[in-house]
């Protein structure tokens, strides 16, 4: 997709780029047997998970699929609320 | 043990396996050893029209397999090296006619009288394709810049790789310099990065391939198409020469430098 800036200038990504682009995301989904939906399900039933445990914000989660040579890795970066750590030092 | 065995393999139909096989084949001849092909196409054979051996055929793989004829008159001697080799596919049976094992037994029986078996595997991630893979010491999984080509070769080595039949290499065929410059078409460098393998060759796009298949002559004996030097790279590479990746330039250094760039990451 091309960005606001390259619209306004008039640009728009190369053909090559796009094809690069769409490639990536469609090997990642290939090589792990799983489509971009059940992917996303995932991603919403982490989120669930581990708010039953602590508090986090949905928004502020990134979790993403990573290419490491031939190697996927599944990359969740899930910040933790600072009201989550004051509550469990309590119980403690 | 070196790596005699070679399986030309792509997932997409279309991309080249059988030019490149033919190629590859009469290049390792034209150096001098004794080479046979096989054809495990079974049902769509094409690689004795590439070779222009169609008149000569009268024995196939599935005869074979089953026990009607020798190996020895399976090979079909080529019209121009006496020490290349094709083993046709049967053209009027299917993929089932043939099992993983019944490959890995003639090839074995081949192993002891020729230096190289070329093995030209079908489309498909099917029966066929595991017959043409079953006896390799290395696969070459060939692909275009194309999106569809990739992916389907992305699979095809993921495939490869469950059969522990990896590292496959990877040879890019139909590149056309002028596209990837203006960056229309996928440069090297994008689809090694796409599929993580290592190159072991890359193919000008070259109109002289058509003539050759028309003629029934492979390009690598016509010595100055720059796509029949890059099918001689790769046979070199196989026999374990250093050959730094052709630049392909066509008006500038810029495939020298994407060249130079692969030599780096390669070797």
């Amino acid at each position: 997709m091309s960005t606001f800036f390259d619209r306004i200038l008039g640009r728009e990504k190369s053909s090559a780029q796009q094809a690069k682009d769409r490639l990536k995301l469609v090997l990642i989904h290939d090589r792990i047997d799983m489509n971009p939906g059940t992917m996303e399900l995932l991603k919403d039933e982490l989120i669930e998970v581990i708010s039953r445990h602590v508090e986090i914000d949905p928004n502020a989660v990134h979790i993403e699929m990573n290419q490491d040579g031939r190697q996927q890795r599944l990359i969740a970066d899930i910040p933790l609320n600072p009201t989550s750590r004051r509550r469990s030092r309590k119980r403690v | 043990m070196s790596k005699r065995v070679i399986t030309i393999t792509s997932g997409k139909g279309g991309v080249g396996k059988t030019t490149a096989t033919a190629n590859i084949a009469t290049a390792l001849a034209v150096d001098g050893a004794r080479v046979v092909c096989i054809d495990a196409d079974i049902g769509l054979r094409n690689l004795d029209v590439v070779l222009g051996l169609e008149n000569r055929i009268v024995y196939d793989l599935v005869d074979v397999v089953e026990g009607r004829c020798r190996l020895r008159q399976a090979m079909i001697r080529d019209k121009r090296l006496p020490n290349l080799f094709l083993i046709p596919a049967a053209q009027t049976r299917d993929k089932t006619a043939v099992s993983p094992s019944d490959m890995v037994r003639l090839i074995d029986e081949l192993r002891e009288e020729s230096e190289w078996i070329l093995i030209d595997s079908p489309a498909g991630i099917e029966r066929g394709f595991r017959n043409a893979i079953a006896p390799a010491d290395l696969v070459l999984v060939i692909t275009n810049p194309e999106i569809s080509a990739v992916r389907d070769a992305d699979r095809i080595i993921g495939l490869i790789e469950a059969e522990e039949k990896g590292p496959a290499r990877l040879v890019l065929n139909r590149l056309k310099p002028e596209m990837v410059k203006r960056e229309d078409m996928l440069s090297p460098d994008d689809v090694l990065e796409l599929l993580a393998v290592e190159l072991i060759g890359i193919i000008p796009e070259d109109e002289k391939v058509i003539l050759s298949t028309n003629r029934g002559t492979p390009i690598v004996l016509d010595g100055k198409s720059q796509a029949g030097l890059a099918f001689r790279n790769i046979a070199a590479r196989l026999e374990g020469q250093e050959v730094p990746f052709i630049s392909l330039e066509s008006s500038n250094g810029f495939f020298g430098r994407i060249s130079r760039m692969i030599g780096a990451g390669g070797d």
